[in-house]
């Protein structure tokens, strides 16, 4: 997992609410046993049309997009199935962060488990980004800040375990095999 | 496990959790979830087992690990040995999965087994289910183990790489939210209606950050199948897990089944499971109550799960941009009523209703009639053990006289990534989960339903209320 600390970018806005992960990446890219090169299929029937050729007028294809690090997406993004295939595709695509005023449960885990960081905001804050397309704003990881604007600063939520992993870049599997004495005494105990 | 007294009310889901905690969540880390039963398709696995190939670790527990192959297998036979993958990655995920389960020493129910099938029927027709138990699996549809009283959730491939290493899982604990449907469903109202209507209810991102348990009357008149069709679409709702009390209806599905307690163990958990259910006076951070008589047969009109209604109402105008364009995508207009708006496509199966009784509802619509010319209607078992026994109750010859298409199990048409899938434009009645755009193929069309309403629709060549065309004698399961 690369690690995530400070990040300034302009935004990508996908203002459509409920963008579910069969449209983050489409099952049938799923047949795979790997988890690289999958920004290739991110949003693929948005991007391309039944042909393969690139749909003009999708904002994911403007060439600018490729440079935009930042997600704003509608609410409730990522609902749907559990595939981490979603959150992997848009890493690869080049987003770091995905913002939204609600993101869906597994989605938000998946992300932080793969070094995507989900930014929920308040309606309002939310309501700016989708009004302000392009907007260079700066997340702070370790400081659990956005701003918005050189006055605008918001707060956001993030387990500190989870920031802890996504600050020094690792996962959280180390942490949990330093546990295996409690698991073993669980199990002795749970029978 | 400490008993819980009157002072200390719990509900199910927070004595699950508790006697799972490995250790208890604090303010710097979430709790490490102990999990009983870990289930293993070949889509959202091998990346999993491919972590502990590089760090040299092994399955903790291989005996608490169950695989299948469900989602990307053909379900058109094998020709001259050969079974007809989609692609060659199709079938090399397939294989993936055999190699992996060899080299870990986890069981797989492929092919050749008798027990093959969609991962979430399989667990609960071998008894792998248990009440008061935690599964997961790399799926979302997981939640459908809740109707027995587990807690159970889909994961991403990293936590199943996590669960696979160390049978646990890092997790804060969820909010909880208790839906109680009091009064009778009405007849011809299937477990399917109930859960449809009730996301529109409560909205497609209602229960996010929430377990759910399901109560009340109508919750507990359902058959296990009919429990499971309902916390199978929890996730729809957004909300990661639904749980249903287990009873004597839970313990009677149970009982005899391979994976199961049996004899003295039997009556040791039922007794254990007869305490799993919430004490009076558990509290929930959210209530929601819903009226099972006023439920009609209920169909989707628009691109997800919340956009339903009653199947002889007229499409509401759409308040947002999203579902203006669902309208849109789907080919339909505000005002129109559903009732004689045409299909192409009828699908019966899937996690939500490919089980005996969802078939049963289907073969009782189509016995004696035909699929109307011009639709196709592809029938697929949801395990080999629903195959078998839908075979020996003759309803393979229902559907095939009728005209439908029937297939070996697995997912199939529901996520359309083995090959089974809707054509751009076409529109579908699917007993499948959701209505994603392009769920069932680029540019398909979906409306979702029950059993009953997507056979009715199979025999009408458009979009029928089930209830003037079948009579009530089938029950709902
Ligand atoms: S039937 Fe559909 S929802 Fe169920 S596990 Fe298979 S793909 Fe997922």
């Amino acid at each position: 997992m690369k690690p995530l600390q400070r990040l300034t970018s302009r935004t990508l806005v996908l203002e459509q609410a409920n963008i579910d992960t069969d449209q983050i990446i489409p099952a049938r890219f799923l047949t795979t046993t790997v988890s690289t090169e999958m920004g290739r299929y991110a949003f693929y029937d948005w991007r391309f049309d039944s042909s393969g050729a690139e749909r003009p007028g999708c904002v994911l294809n403007e060439p600018e997009t490729r440079g935009k690090q930042i997600l704003v997406a509608g609410t409730n993004f990522g609902c749907g199935s559990s595939r981490e295939h979603a959150p992997w595709a848009l890493l690869d695509f080049g987003f770091r962060v995905v913002i939204s005023d609600r993101i869906a449960d597994i989605f938000r885990a998946n992300a932080l488990n793969c070094g995507l960081l989900p930014i929920v905001l308040d309606s309002a804050d939310h309501r700016w980004l989708i009004e302000h397309p392009g907007a260079e704003i700066t997340v702070d990881v370790a400081a659990t800040r956005v701003e918005l604007t050189a006055g605008r600063q918001v707060e956001f939520e993030l387990d500190p375990f989870a920031r802890h992993c996504l600050l020094e870049g690792v996962d959280a599997l180390g942490y949990l095999l330093q546990q295996v004495p409690a698991i073993e005494a669980f199990e002795r105990g749970a029978g | 496990m400490s008993e819980s007294t009157n002072n200390n009310p719990r509900s199910l889901f927070d004595k699950v959790w508790r006697a799972h905690e490995v250790i208890p969540e604090t303010a710097s880390h979430p709790a490490v979830l102990y999990v009983d039963l870990h289930l293993i398709h070949e889509v959202t696995s091998p990346q999993g087992f491919e972590v502990l190939r590089q760090r040299g670790l092994e399955v903790r527990r291989p005996e608490r690990t169950l695989a299948t192959l469900d989602h990307s297998t053909p379900t058109l036979p094998a020709r001259d040995g050969r079974r007809p993958y989609v692609t060659d990655a199709a079938r090399e995920q397939v294989e993936t999965l055999y190699r992996n389960c060899r080299e870990f020493g986890v069981e797989l129910n492929g092919w050749d087994s008798p027990h093959r099938g969609i991962v979430h029927v399989m667990g609960p027709e071998l008894g792998a289910t248990h009440p008061g138990a935690t599964i997961v699996c790399g799926d979302s549809h997981t939640s459908t183990h809740g109707a027995f009283g587990a807690l159970a959730f889909g994961i991403g491939t990293t936590q199943v790489g996590h669960v696979l290493a160390t049978q646990c899982l890092l997790l804060r604990k969820p909010r909880s939210m208790r839906i109680v449907v009091d009064g009778r469903l009405p007849d011809s109202v299937a477990p399917k209606d109930l859960i449809l209507h009730l996301i529109g209810a409560i909205g497609v991102d209602g229960g996010t950050g929430y377990v759910i348990e399901y109560s009340g009357s109508a919750i507990r008149a359902l058959g296990m199948e009919g429990r499971m069709t309902v916390c199978n679409m929890t996730i729809e709702a957004g909300a990661r897990a639904g749980m249903i009390a287990p009873d004597e209806v839970t313990f009677d599905y149970l009982q005899g089944r391979p994976l199961a307690p049996a004899g003295p163990a039997f009556d040791a958990a039922r007794e254990r499971w007869t305490k799993l259910a919430s004490d009076p006076g558990a509290r929930f951070d959210h209530e929601v109550t819903i009226d099972a008589s006023a439920i009609a047969p209920t169909v989707t009109y628009g691109t997800h799960p919340g956009m339903v209604i009653p199947i002889d109402a007229k499409i509401p105008p759409p308040g947002t941009l999203a579902e203006r364009r669902a309208l849109e995508y789907m080919g339909l207009s505000p005002g129109q009523s559903l009732l004689g708006h045409k299909i192409d496509v009828v699908f019966i199966g899937s996690c939500t209703n490919g089980r005996l009784s969802d078939l049963e509802q289907a073969a009782a619509v189509l016995a004696g009639r035909r699929v109307a010319q011009g639709v196709r209607m592809l029938v697929v078992p949801g395990s080999e053990a629903v195959r078998r026994q839908a075979e020996a109750a003759g309803l393979d010859r229902v559907f095939v006289s009728a005209g439908a298409e029937w297939r070996l199990p697995g997912c199939s048409m529901c996520i359309a990534m083995n090959g089974d899938g809707v054509a751009p434009g076409h529109t579908a009645v699917s007993t499948s989960n959701r209505n994603f755009e392009g769920r069932q193929g680029p540019g398909a069309r979906t409306l979702l339903a029950s059993p009953a309403t997507a056979a009715a629709a199979a025999v009408s060549g458009c979009i029928a209320d089930p209830r003037r065309l079948a009579p009530t004698r089938e029950a709902v399961g």
